[in-house]
């Protein structure tokens, strides 16, 4: 097996803020070092790309000198946060910008996908537009005309081929468009997340379209996309860019536990009260955490979610339950579960203060964004303590069996319902 | 693993990707290789400009037809200026007819990084491509302008007009190329030098029109000031456009170290044109 795409001390920088008449100034001072032959002085003091955090300079590196070799015939998934440098790294693979420093190296074609129908014209027909985009992705006219049936085909378009595709539906253009894109002979393929779009139907026949070009022609595919699951149906191996840099490249297992740990530190998973009034009962401290009692704010479908709950009541209220309710996204109470303090602790030999554990099983929560309501209250009677908004947790898309529909609300658990075959006709 | 890295460096690398490459690296090959593209997008223009109107292609007459009607209204029968003796409407269309060809190339191309920023943004072809296929297709226009043209000519010989094609007449392509040459390589020094800092694009809107009046369009070399004729020939357009008018109308101030003089500018035009062109091209995406 040979290398099909080096990736050298690659670094891209972007300047922040409008271009205008104060970048002037600095455009002659960067000359003036070249010219002298010196280096470009904003670019030594270019930072890491981090957003939430203000700067000191506006001269960002969305790449920061990264390096990475892949196989050919690979299925890479690339993976990360927004604005972790991604997209710059399709571009410079693409060839849609040049990099700042550091090189690229490529053995054979490369085709990318950075988006679907990229040069379209609304006013032609189906026809045209497979020549004119087949052409702008670098196929010649024998090629496209040869594959053109079978473009077709794939696209289901063919009573409206002779049709403007401004006459289309968006479903139908898009469809279109892939299928031009994924007839393209190249030995290596870059897509972004353009299978995000379409029906689940269309959808599942692009991630087989994708995974034919690269485990039965033995193509080098490389794949961006936010949803792991397709993700994990495509790829054997990933790269985690964060911030930037380069964070893990590897099998595609360890990789999304990896990439589900990175940003642990999330202020949204801990919570803790620093004022201790003994007159009043209420939660101290929680965190959110995982199976090895690491704080964590993402976590994979199929392992366990752990929440640490600590709090104190006073001898008053023994008669008190603290509940946890687990919300989705779009406020729905997917479950509540709750104890009665007095099960733990009593009149006779009071502990004011509680630390429990609590255990979120695998396999139960369809990826989402989830916030945790606590309460401390006695029932049908007063809340003690309530917090609603402190903390929260992300299942992330790790190949659950639903992930070809993408963000599509299809519930908030899994449930694994019998199913038994009566008859066949 | 001694063993493989060396396998890894002695591997050929069909392509790589750097910060910069030596200006006069120009990819001419990689445009050879797109030019279905070309084709294609010469066709998109064609059919996409009419599609949806009554008269089609017939509105590529229009523009020119007016203007030489108004042309001959104002300059000619209101200020009285000379056309060398030539009936005015016939000398004021073989002006616009070629000016056209060349003002077109020029505006076109010296926007093409901006209206084309979503698609260069999205995928790699040869950029050089873009500019191309807009001389290309108005070159189309132009042809279609210039039968025109010719339609007037014989009108005007049918009813014994005084003019003369000239030998000069075999001109008329190496006229055309230069034409060419000329508006795209000043387009793209023009588009290069907008990227990032756009001013000049609001002096090139109403430039090309003012230019228009420092060229032989209006009025013939012959009548101009003597004081400043050579302000007005120092124009390389203007040699063009004199040329064109004296091989198809036999009238008109040719001579071949002026026609040498516009060949040598528009030459350096569009030699540092593609050069800037290619450079601004790489990572104008971040900018424009």
């Amino acid at each position: 097996m040979s290398t099909a795409i080096k990736v050298e001390n690659l670094s891209k920088a972007y300047q922040l803020g409008t271009i205008g008449t104060g970048t002037l100034s600095r455009d002659l001072e960067r000359w003036i070092a070249k010219v002298r032959g010196k280096e470009d002085p904003f670019l030594t003091i270019g930072e890491a790309n981090d957003r939430s955090v203000k700067g000191s300079s506006d001269v960002v590196l969305s790449l920061n000198n990264i390096s990475f070799d892949i196989q050919q015939g690979d299925a890479v998934g690339i993976i990360g946060r927004n604005g972790a440098g991604k997209s710059t790294l399709l571009k410079l693979l693409s060839r849609v910008t040049s990099p700042t420093s550091g090189s690229i190296k490529v053995k054979g074609r490369i085709a990318s996908l950075l988006e679907v129908g990229t040069g379209f014209h609304p006013e032609l027909t189906g026809r045209e537009n497979i020549f004119l985009n087949g052409a702008i992705l670098g196929m010649r006219k024998k090629e496209i005309a040869r594959k053109f049936d079978q473009i077709v085909d794939f696209a289901g378009v063919e009573r409206y081929i002779d049709t403007p595709v401004k006459r289309y539906s968006s479903g139908m253009y898009v469809r279109l468009a892939f299928a031009v894109a994924a007839h393209l002979e190249s030995e290596i393929l870059i897509v972004d997340e353009v299978l995000a779009v379409g029906d689940a139907e269309f959808q599942k026949k692009c991630i087989g379209k994708m995974s034919d070009v690269s485990k039965g022609e033995g193509r080098t595919v490389l794949f961006v996309s936010h949803n792991m699951g397709s993700i994990k149906a495509l790829c054997s191996n990933v790269v985690i860019l964060q911030n930037g840099s380069l964070n893990f490249q590897g099998d595609i297992d360890t990789g999304i536990q990896k990439y589900v740990s990175i940003n642990a530190k999330s202020p949204s998973s801990i919570y803790q009260y620093s004022s201790l009034d003994s007159n009043k009962s209420f939660f101290t401290y929680l965190k959110v955490i995982d199976s090895d009692r690491k704080q964590r704010s993402e976590f994979r479908f199929d392992e366990e979610i752990l929440l640490e709950c600590k709090f104190s009541v006073l001898k008053e209220h023994l008669n008190a339950k603290v509940s946890i309710q687990v919300i989705d996204k779009s406020e729905r109470i997917v479950f509540t579960s709750e104890v009665g303090v007095s099960d733990y602790t009593n009149k006779e030999n009071f502990k004011p203060n509680l630390d429990f554990i609590i255990n979120i099983p695998s396999h139960l929560l369809v990826p989402n964004v989830y916030r945790i309501k606590f309460t401390l209250h006695i029932p049908n009677v007063e809340y003690l303590d309530l917090l609603q908004d402190v903390l929260e947790f992300t299942v992330v898309e790790t190949g659950t069996d639903f992930h070809i529909y993408g963000n599509t609300d299809y519930g908030c658990v899994f449930v694994n319902c019998e199913w038994n075959l009566i008859s066949t006709n | 693993m001694m063993n493989k890295d060396l396998l890894v460096q002695n591997q050929t690398w069909d392509l790589e990707i750097k910060p910069h490459s030596s200006a006069f690296d120009l990819h001419l090959n990689d445009v050879w290789k797109y030019r279905d593209l070309l084709g294609l997008l010469v066709r998109r223009d064609f059919v996409s400009f009419y599609k949806q109107t009554i008269l089609g292609p017939l509105w590529f007459f229009v523009q020119p037809l007016l203007t030489t009607i108004m042309f001959t209204f104002v300059f000619g029968r209101l200020a009285g200026i000379s056309t060398d003796g030539l009936p005015q409407p016939l000398f004021y269309m073989a002006g616009i007819t070629a000016w056209n060809y060349f003002a077109d190339c020029l505006t076109k191309t010296s926007t093409v990084f901006k209206d084309n920023a979503d698609i260069f943004g999205k995928v790699y072809f040869p950029r050089l491509i873009m500019p191309l296929s807009i001389v290309l297709s108005n070159l189309v226009r132009f042809g279609v302008q210039f039968l025109l043209f010719l339609c007037v000519m014989a009108y005007y010989a049918l009813h014994g007009a005084a003019f003369h094609p000239t030998w000069a007449i075999v001109l008329f392509p190496v006229v055309v190329i230069l034409m060419a040459a000329m508006g795209l390589g000043a387009g793209m020094i023009i588009s290069a030098l907008t990227t990032k800092y756009r001013d000049l694009a609001f002096l090139i809107t109403f430039g090309i029109q003012l230019l228009m009046y420092a060229t032989t369009v209006i009025y013939p070399l012959s009548a101009a000031n003597v004081k400043y004729r050579w302000l007005i020939a120092a124009n390389p357009m203007t040699e063009l456009i004199e040329t064109f008018r004296y091989g198809f109308l036999g009238k008109g101030s040719f001579s071949w170290p002026a026609l040498g003089y516009s060949t040598i500018v528009t030459i350096v035009f569009l030699m540092l044109g593609t050069i800037i062109f290619n450079k601004v091209e790489k990572s104008f995406v971040d900018t424009v």
